[in-house]
């Protein structure tokens, strides 16, 4: 089947299968950002905007973003290195393969969250693992880029 | 690997109905985000998104939370967080992260009566009734009960009346299933107990609650009320805790809910 969408301002037609799901579609079609982690809906490296919320593409069936807009961080680049500096800053990227769909939960919160606490973002970055570098730096530069008081 | 062979935007209930019941393979698709973890091959997926069952609004004399309604909603809810202590808002916070709770929706949730569910028993602690399609309007713990597998999971309606409520969650980890969940629920009509992640699904501890509502709630017989409600309730074993753990931890659980809303 076909469906029409707007992936990062640009209107696509994709053919997909009735049952599968967006983060196979976005990656057929070149979106390699969007990374295939646990697959079971725990892990949040297949972080997308669906009409600007962070969905989970790995547990979102492509069939239901027909006519939606999506956006996935090859549109937030200027965003994205934004944030990338206040990360290596605090030496908390590794591997990164964790960080697009990291970086784009941390994007939806900036957009989403007035002042948050501490404790705000923890909560609010609690689908998002990271394998390698921890969680402590992280938090010490997502701070620094929200503009939180230590 | 769950699978299915056609897909239906429904346009009405009638018509998700109609291709419901016209074969035992075809399935309402909820949020997809749990289903897709077994190996289910569905004849036809039937959509209801186009339905506008995604709405928490006050109705009457009721709270209403349609079936597409998602987690995250929920939880953002300003009626649901002022409303019975928070404790409906605050059953679902802690369910994986934030985009998964924008996917997994309520009528999902609750038509497939999940046991590791933290959303069943939060509703099952206050006055709650399920609007199905075809059978209508039932109370939560009697759905809970039946063998309804071919119906549609409309609405889900929350008594209005003041309430004060405790949520008690025990956990491995932040984002993991819960070891056991355990609600307290005080109404104006008496104090309602619900227990999940038993690991079965959640029930109301009846003998506890007619203690209660015989002899009262007292700081002197409430660990005897809590002693009757481990006892009366079955645990199970699974990967995240024995039954005898459940049993003994319920009963601290339940203890510190009760207190909370004497």
């Amino acid at each position: 089947m076909n469906i029409d969408v707007t992936v990062n301002g640009r209107k696509m037609n994709f053919n997909i299968e009735c049952d599968e799901y967006l983060v196979d579609t976005l990656r057929r079609y070149g979106f390699l950002s969007v990374k295939k982690g646990c697959d079971t809906g725990s892990c949040g490296l297949c972080t997308v905007w669906v009409e600007e919320k962070p969905v989970l593409s790995c547990s979102t069936l492509s069939v239901r973003v027909s006519g939606k807009n999506i956006t996935t961080i090859e549109a937030l680049q200027k965003d994205a290195l934004e944030f990338a500096e206040f990360m290596a800053g605090e030496g908390a990227e590794q591997c990164g393969f964790c960080a697009p769909g990291f970086t784009m939960t941390v994007l939806a919160m900036k957009k989403e969250l007035e002042n948050p606490t501490e404790e705000d973002i923890v909560h609010y970055l609690n689908g998002n693992l990271c394998r390698c570098t921890g969680y402590v730096s992280q938090l010490r530069a997502i701070k620094k880029y929200m503009g939180v008081e230590s | 690997m769950f699978t299915f062979s056609k897909y239906l935007l429904a346009s009405s209930l009638e018509e998700a109905y109609d291709m419901l019941v016209k074969n035992k393979n075809n399935a309402i698709l909820g949020g997809t985000a749990y289903i897709k973890m077994g190996n289910r091959r569905l004849s036809t997926a039937i959509d209801l998104s186009a339905l506008d069952l995604s709405f928490i609004k006050e109705e009457g004399e009721n709270i209403e939370i349609g079936a597409m309604t998602t987690f995250r909603d929920i939880e953002t809810s300003d009626i649901l967080k002022k409303k019975f202590s928070g404790i409906v808002a605050c059953s679902v916070e802690d369910i994986v992260g934030v985009q998964l709770r924008n996917v997994v929706t309520a009528g999902a949730t609750v038509f497939s009566k999940y046991g590791f569910s933290d959303f069943i028993p939060a509703l099952l602690a206050l006055d709650t009734s399920v609007v199905l399609f075809n059978a209508g309007e039932i109370p939560l713990d009697k759905f809970l009960e039946s063998d309804i597998k071919q119906d549609i999971l409309v609405k889900i309606l929350i008594k209005n009346k003041p309430a004060k409520g405790s949520f008690q969650t025990i956990r491995k980890s932040n984002s993991d299933y819960a070891v056991l969940n355990v609600v307290a629920a005080n109404l104006v009509d008496g104090i309602r107990i619900a227990v999940g992640a038993r690991p079965g699904k959640a029930v109301l501890a009846a003998k506890a609650m007619e203690k209660i509502n015989t002899d009262g709630l007292t700081e002197d017989n409430i660990e005897d009320i809590c002693q009757v409600a481990s006892e009366e309730l079955t645990f199970g074993d699974n990967m995240r805790a024995s039954g005898k753990y459940r049993k003994a931890v319920c009963k601290v659980m339940l203890k510190r809910a009760l207190m909370e809303v004497m």
